[in-house]
């Protein structure tokens, strides 16, 4: 049997792997697969707790389903985002967006 | 007799005891027969989809009035043999400034989305790769990373003509899987399960019964998940030579072509499971597995042959009529169709009077959809008209 | 050694392994399929945690429509100049230490929690969850509300999206 550590283990390198990128990446985009990272280490978190803990509930893959709404959300308008800044600024490195208006 | 009933098992068994005889760990075993019995299948599958490529030839060629191939075998069987040896030896072209690795990797995802499926097929009751209570979000799945296989195919082979072909199509896949879904979930609420056997078992009736529109969505859906015509937008040669498989050559173009045949006899059999029973047929099935297995083959055949008879008879649409009428049509009235099937459903939830209820709710909705295109389509000739009076006097 | 902890140890590799190459890669869209990749390792560690609709819906929604975004949003804005250049700032050493430093924090806090090398408790036979979790989904008591807030949220972001990225409306 595999102890929970593991999971949970490996949850926080993803985790953090994922903030590296959230912070490091000069690419807009990069800095959204970022985050995409990081949502799925919270989901393998959210699904192994709820197998290890509460198994005859549902609650835990309830919380991954909003997760996952809520991660292709986040996709959606931030990418719309990204292409409306490429359109006017024609660039999506995220040191040179520093202009509150333009 | 008994492998009569469960030939699976049966074999299984045997090949067991015949492996643990000679010292072997019952683990190592079993594992070493699950990797040959998937072998066998996969091989199966292959050998299947070239015969699908004489089958189709041969029915092509008698939709227009030809002979087809006839030269190689009785009746030109082996054609496709000959086909392959082409292939093979083809020059394998790479093009300059080419992503090597996703350019090599498409097509082996192409296929795979088509074999992933095989794994959830239930040929007969005991005759399954794996029940999955999931399967038909596993169909979904699968198609995901046939999506997947387009566009890497599209970005790695460094040619604009790839690159949009891949665009539309990755568009067309994208925009019919929702309605797809929406008509499995038709099903879904009425055999109250998902997986593939709990499909089957619950069609005392065949469900095309229950749902005759749902089947005409899933069918228009399904060949638009296939790219084959009307749909074939991706190879519209006049637009965009070949769409995504532009720039392969030999084999590897090879399988890209087999991938999408096994995919449309692959969707010929879901259209079978999904609303005609699977391997039911009037208490045939009574005779045994195989018996089923070879009704269920016969039924896919059937529904790959429509999907032909659909190809060859219908001319391709322009990408944003495709478009409109997925998004404008397709998708509102599988939706309305989800909600009055679980409604009616609901309200003669054990009844006798089930099925006569939701065949003619199908109806119904049917005659009030043709209404409303018909009215819309006179407002918008009517629109027309007035707009430009003169083109309509020089035209008398 | 079983053969399910082996299994794990190939798929937290081919995890992390992707991951890194994820945040490190030069090109964008070899960032994205290596994201793929991840996605699927993950499904697997769902399907391992026998979570199977969660597996599923992971390579429903994150392959077939997330990284498919990704990977068109990284064709239009793609540049020559970004694919050649470093792809990390001038700060990536104070970024790779906050990312220890929060891997180390969230390992000690982990550590020093009894459960930490609990196993898992068996599974009933019987149990259903898709039945359950669908149940669960449509329960005033439960879930419906939640439920319902996501609809509207995709909702939201579907129309902001299209609106946002639409050219012809940005003068």
């Amino acid at each position: 049997m595999i102890p929970i550590s593991w999971y949970l283990i490996l949850a926080a390198a993803l985790f953090s792997i994922g903030l590296f990128g959230v912070l490091a990446r000069k690419n807009a985009v990069a800095i959204l697969l970022g985050v995409e990272l990081m949502l799925n280490a919270v989901n393998i978190n959210l699904v192994t707790f709820w197998r290890y803990n509460a198994p005859e509930t549902v609650t835990g893959q309830v919380f991954a389903i909003i997760v996952f709404a809520v991660a292709a959300a986040e996709v959606a308008v931030g990418l719309a985002l990204i292409i409306s800044i490429y359109r006017n600024r024609n660039t999506i490195v995220a040191d040179d967006l520093d202009m509150m208006k333009w | 007799m008994e492998f009569w009933k469960d030939p699976i098992n049966t074999i299984f068994a045997s090949l067991l005891k015949s492996f643990t005889s000679g010292g072997m760990s019952e683990v190592l075993a079993t594992i070493l027969i699950w990797l040959i019995g998937i072998l066998l299948f996969v091989t199966f599958a292959m050998v299947l989809d070239i015969f699908l490529v004489w089958i189709e030839r041969k029915v092509v060629a008698r939709f227009q009035d030809r002979l087809g191939p006839n030269r190689i075998g009785p009746f030109g069987i082996f054609q496709p043999f000959a086909d392959i040896v082409k292939l093979l030896i083809k020059e394998d072209i790479t093009p300059v400034g080419a992503d090597v690795i996703l350019f090599n990797l498409a097509p082996i995802f192409s296929m795979m989305s088509v074999l992933l499926l095989w794994a959830i097929m239930p040929f007969a009751p005991l005759m399954v790769g794996v029940d999955l209570n999931v399967g038909m979000l596993y169909l979904v799945a699968a198609g995901s990373i046939g999506t997947l296989s387009v566009i890497m195919a599209g970005w790695a082979s460094n040619n604009k003509y790839a690159t949009m072909g891949a665009f539309r199509t990755v568009a067309q896949m994208i925009s019919y899987e929702i309605p797809m879904v929406a008509a499995i979930l038709v099903i879904t609420v009425l055999a109250g399960s998902m997986g593939a056997v709990g499909i089957v078992e619950a069609q005392e009736i065949p469900f095309i019964f229950y749902a005759p529109l749902t089947f005409i969505i899933f069918l228009i859906s399904a060949i638009a998940e296939l790219g084959r015509s009307p749909f074939d937008l991706n190879e519209a040669e006049s637009e965009i030579v070949a769409g995504f498989h532009t720039e392969y050559t030999g084999m590897k173009f090879g399988l890209f072509y087999a991938g999408e045949l096994l995919h449309s006899f692959t969707f010929g059999g879901f259209i079978a499971l999904l609303f005609f029973g699977g391997h039911r047929f009037f208490g045939l099935e009574e005779l045994g597995p195989i018996v089923g297995a070879l009704i269920f083959i016969g039924k896919a055949l059937f529904f790959y042959w429509v999907i032909m008879w659909v190809k060859y008879t219908v001319p391709r649409i322009r990408i944003d009529h495709m478009l409109a009428f997925n998004w404008k049509f397709l998708t509102p009235l599988a939706f309305i169709l989800l909600m009055v099937t679980a409604l009616v459903g609901r309200l003669f939830l054990e009844s006798n009077w089930l099925v006569p209820a939701l065949f003619l709710s199908n109806i119904l909705i049917a005659w009030l959809t043709v209404e409303y295109l018909k009215s819309h389509a006179r407002k918008e000739r009517e629109k027309e008209e007035a707009l430009k009076p003169s083109a309509q006097m020089t035209q008398h | 050694m079983q053969i399910t902890q082996i299994l794990f140890l190939i798929f937290a590799a081919i995890i992390l392994g992707s991951a890194f190459k994820v945040v490190t890669t030069k090109k964008m869209i070899h960032a994205a399929f290596w994201l793929i990749v991840t996605l699927f390792g993950v499904a697997a560690l769902y399907a391992m945690l026998n979570a199977g609709f969660m597996a599923m819906v992971q390579i429903v929604v994150y392959v077939g429509a997330i990284a498919i975004l990704f990977i068109f949003a990284i064709m239009l804005t793609r540049k020559e100049l970004l694919d050649s250049a470093a792809p990390l700032n001038k700060n990536w050493t104070v970024a790779a230490l906050f990312a220890l430093l929060s891997f180390s924090g969230l390992f000690t806090l982990l550590n020093n929690w009894r459960g930490f090398a609990n196993t898992a408790p068996e599974l009933s036979a019987d149990m259903d969850t898709i039945t359950e979790l669908g149940t669960a989904l449509v329960t005033p008591n439960a879930y419906l509300l939640p439920f319902e807030v996501a609809s509207v949220l995709l909702l939201a972001a579907l129309i902001g999206a299209v609106y946002v990225a639409n050219e012809a409306k940005s003068e």
